[in-house]
């Protein structure tokens, strides 16, 4: 927004106030994210920057914190750093197995919700689907519902039918959760769908299936990739179901963080927050560069 | 010859329209169009079908477990899973008699009876745990009993107050009475801080005791200020975001879209660390002096902390909404109100801020919702006065095990919720909800 060359001073004024502002509300946005990265190689146990820090002395950094990761729940950390010692921290570290744990439940509960949602877009996206509205909402629903209400209903529910305590209710509970996700990106890149290639496709021929392996998929497919993504964060990053329906031997990088924030809060917990947040910007560049070769291909440029 | 002589005479059937192979055109079209209806409908089923399963059933249990509580009325063992009901005579006894009556000697017989069926199936304790819910101190009155049930003479009533004064008290029986019935609206009452008396009408608790209430309008309160923080942080970066040409904004867009892509935890922490009393804010006041080191600000564990990481968590999903209503809105509208003599300020007011109405009432709204339902940020840094509703449910689904009570709770709430659905839904239509 650039300023007329007719502007009084008055206006240019308030035109930089203006711009600070908006610098602020980024830095508000943004630094209470990037703030842990520093803080996660303190060499000391506090959530501050010591003197040290500041005066860039390396000894006042260390990756000790990122040590602890793997080391926490060892049977033998002080042992030499051999293969034997690599296959304990395999077997018996803490932040490890709830790793572990949080990759395998969301891969499979991404599976799910991709392919339900991805089939329940593509109906949902035809003129003729009926009781379009209702449905949407339905479907749309465990994203509004509160986390908490959907997680005692849950309990319940698997507390009777034995679905407790396992990794199948785990993996179809954030299913759920990610569904919403799919159908809204898969929907938003349906709507610039142009349906006379399908018309194109079966008049030269083709049955449906091939139609859709063919033609379909390979347009929606940054759409499909992007929900997906937003479901294996949904997964990645639920505690609340996991807390309520999960064993106490089943444990996720999320519970394992509500445990470590809520009884013995140390400076591991912000280098775990420090990886995860590369792993969501990794995430968000692989959504932008979706979205971008999503609009190639169907035509949409940025003007 | 007969046939092509009516070929060449059409008939009046044939001066409709048929397809190639011979069926009315109407029928044909009417029969694609409910196949097409029924092949778009059966690929929604499975997710729809597993929707059902994974959602809407819980919820639905939940909604049953808000009026049903069969705690006074029926227990079953742990191993083998046999029901029995229990308490059977006291049950009877206040079915023949109307609320309000006194205990007779007859009903601390049916008690004295019950209270042998009880210590026989060791199920004191649990239908101990109901009363206390509503009572509370009366878990150990029924273990107690229970343990003595053997020993009680007749007069019953003589005996059991032997056993326990309270056996007397008039609320007790009024508490017992409510229970009797496994299908009560009393977690109800109890969440909208009411309760029955000894006469069974509806009263309102003791103010002492009065807590869900209070809590509502804070969450309530809570919510419309997050939402009120959003709207005033929110609505210059979307301008500006706006406004700027597409390759600048889409780098801007960065900073609004990572908050939204981290992880709610990494976001709570780091809130965490920033607020502390010995964390990065306080630290950098004192240092710049502008803080006495013993003077150091509580922004974190009460209200406060609650409102300022849940703004900066919520702050994105204002800012998307008004962005994508601000984008294309025409700026020589503005340009037209400024040449016709408008200030900046009556170009703003009267041309620009009412085109985005549209933008603040989904972004509104959406945060709103999302405010209302919060658990894990207000439960990590909320501390005592800084609770939400969704944190009183969880407490009662994890420590006092009071599920009944949580799930009546998380019933009123989700009746709210869906209130609020239902307007967004036809405000600003659930298919115009856009991610990033």
């Amino acid at each position: 927004m650039a300023l007329p060359k007719h502007a009084d001073r008055l206006e240019r004024i308030w035109h930089y106030i203006y711009l600070a502002i908006c610098v602020l509300i980024f830095l508000f946005l943004i630094a209470p994210i990037l703030i842990v990265i520093p803080l996660s190689f303190n060499a000391e146990p506090y959530f501050t920057f010591t003197e040290k820090m500041l005066s860039f002395d390396p000894t006042g950094y260390s990756l000790r914190w990122y040590d602890l990761l793997l080391t926490f729940g060892m049977a033998d950390a002080t042992a030499p750093r051999d293969g034997s010692w690599w296959s304990d921290v395999w077997a018996n570290s803490a932040w490890i197995g709830a790793a572990r744990n949080s990759f395998i439940i969301g891969f499979f509960s991404t599976i799910l919700a991709t392919c339900l949602g991805t089939l329940a877009a593509l109906g949902l996206s035809r003129p003729e689907m009926p009781f379009r509205r209702a449905i949407m909402a339905i479907l749309i629903s465990p994203m509004i519902v509160p986390i908490i209400i959907t997680a005692t209903g849950l309990f319940f529910f698997y507390s009777a039918t034995g679905l407790a305590n396992s990794y199948v209710g785990i993996v179809m509970a954030h299913a759920t959760l990610g569904i919403p996700f799919v159908i809204i990106t898969v929907t938003a890149t349906l709507v610039g769908f142009d349906h006379s290639l399908t018309r194109a496709a079966a008049s030269l021929g083709a049955n449906p299936t091939t139609t859709f392996f063919k033609i379909t998929m390979p347009l929606i497919l940054p759409g499909v990739i992007s929900g997906a993504l937003f479901a294996f964060v949904t997964s990645f990053d639920e505690v609340v179901v996991v807390l309520f329906i999960a064993a106490h031997d089943q444990q996720t990088i999320p519970r394992q963080m509500w445990n470590g924030i809520r009884e013995q809060i140390s400076p591991a917990i912000l280098s775990v927050a420090t990886i995860l947040v590369f792993v969501s910007i990794a995430l968000l560049a692989t959504v932008e560069v979706l979205r971008r070769r999503s609009e190639r291909l169907r035509g949409i440029s940025p003007n | 010859m007969a046939n092509i002589t009516a070929d060449l005479t059409p008939s009046k059937a044939d001066t409709r329209l048929t397809t190639a192979d011979g069926k009315p055109l109407k029928a044909a079209l009417a029969a694609a169009q409910s196949h097409a209806k029924r092949r778009a409908f059966f690929l929604v089923l499975p997710l729809l079908l597993f929707i059902l399963v994974t959602f809407v059933l819980p919820i639905g249990q939940m909604l049953h477990q808000s009026m049903y509580n069969p705690g006074f009325t029926l227990h079953q063992d742990v191993i083998s899973k046999v029901k029995t009901p229990i308490m059977v005579n006291v049950r009877n006894w206040f079915d023949t008699n109307p609320p309000g009556s006194e205990p007779d000697e007859a009903a601390y017989a049916a008690l004295a009876k019950d209270f042998l069926l009880l210590d026989e199936l060791r199920a004191a304790g649990s239908v101990g745990t109901r009363v206390n819910y509503d009572l509370s101190g009366t878990r150990s009155l029924f273990t107690k009993t229970a343990r003595k049930a053997d020993k009680l003479e007749p007069p019953y009533k003589a005996a059991l107050l032997e056993v326990d004064e309270k056996w007397a008290n008039p609320e007790v029986w009024a508490v017992m009475r409510g229970a009797s019935s496994a299908y009560t609206i009393n977690f109800y009452l109890a969440a909208a801080d009411l309760t029955r008396d000894v006469n069974g009408e509806i009263a309102s608790v003791p103010d002492n005791r009065a807590l869900y209430v209070k809590l509502f309008i804070r969450t309530l309160l809570l919510s419309v200020l997050i939402t009120f923080l959003t709207f005033i942080l929110a609505y210059p970066v979307a301008h500006l975001l706006a406004t700027l040409p597409l390759r600048y904004s889409n780098l801007l867009m960065i900073f609004v879209l990572l908050p939204f892509w981290t992880s709610l935890l990494v976001r709570t922490t780091s809130w965490m660390v920033l607020l502390q009393s010995q964390g990065v804010i306080n630290n950098a006041l004192v240092a710049s002096g502008a803080l006495a080191d013993d003077n150091r600000i509580q922004m974190m564990y009460n209200q406060t902390g609650t409102v300022i990481a849940m703004t900066h968590i919520l702050l994105p999903f204002m800012i998307l909404p008004l962005y994508s209503v601000m984008r294309p809105i025409n700026p020589s509208y503005v340009r037209a109100a400024r040449s016709l003599g408008a200030t900046s300020w009556t170009a703003f007011r009267r041309i620009y801020f009412p085109q985005t109405i549209p933008g603040i009432g989904a972004g509104a709204l959406l945060v709103f919702i999302l405010a209302v339902g919060y658990y894990i940020t207000p439960a990590l840094v909320g501390g005592a006065d800084g609770q939400l509703i969704s944190n009183l449910i969880a407490f009662h689904m994890t420590r006092s095990l009071n599920w009944s009570m949580a799930a009546a709770l998380a019933s009123i709430l989700l009746g709210g919720i869906l209130i609020l659905y239902w307007l967004y839904d036809r405000l600003i239509g659930i298919d115009n909800l856009k991610l990033g």
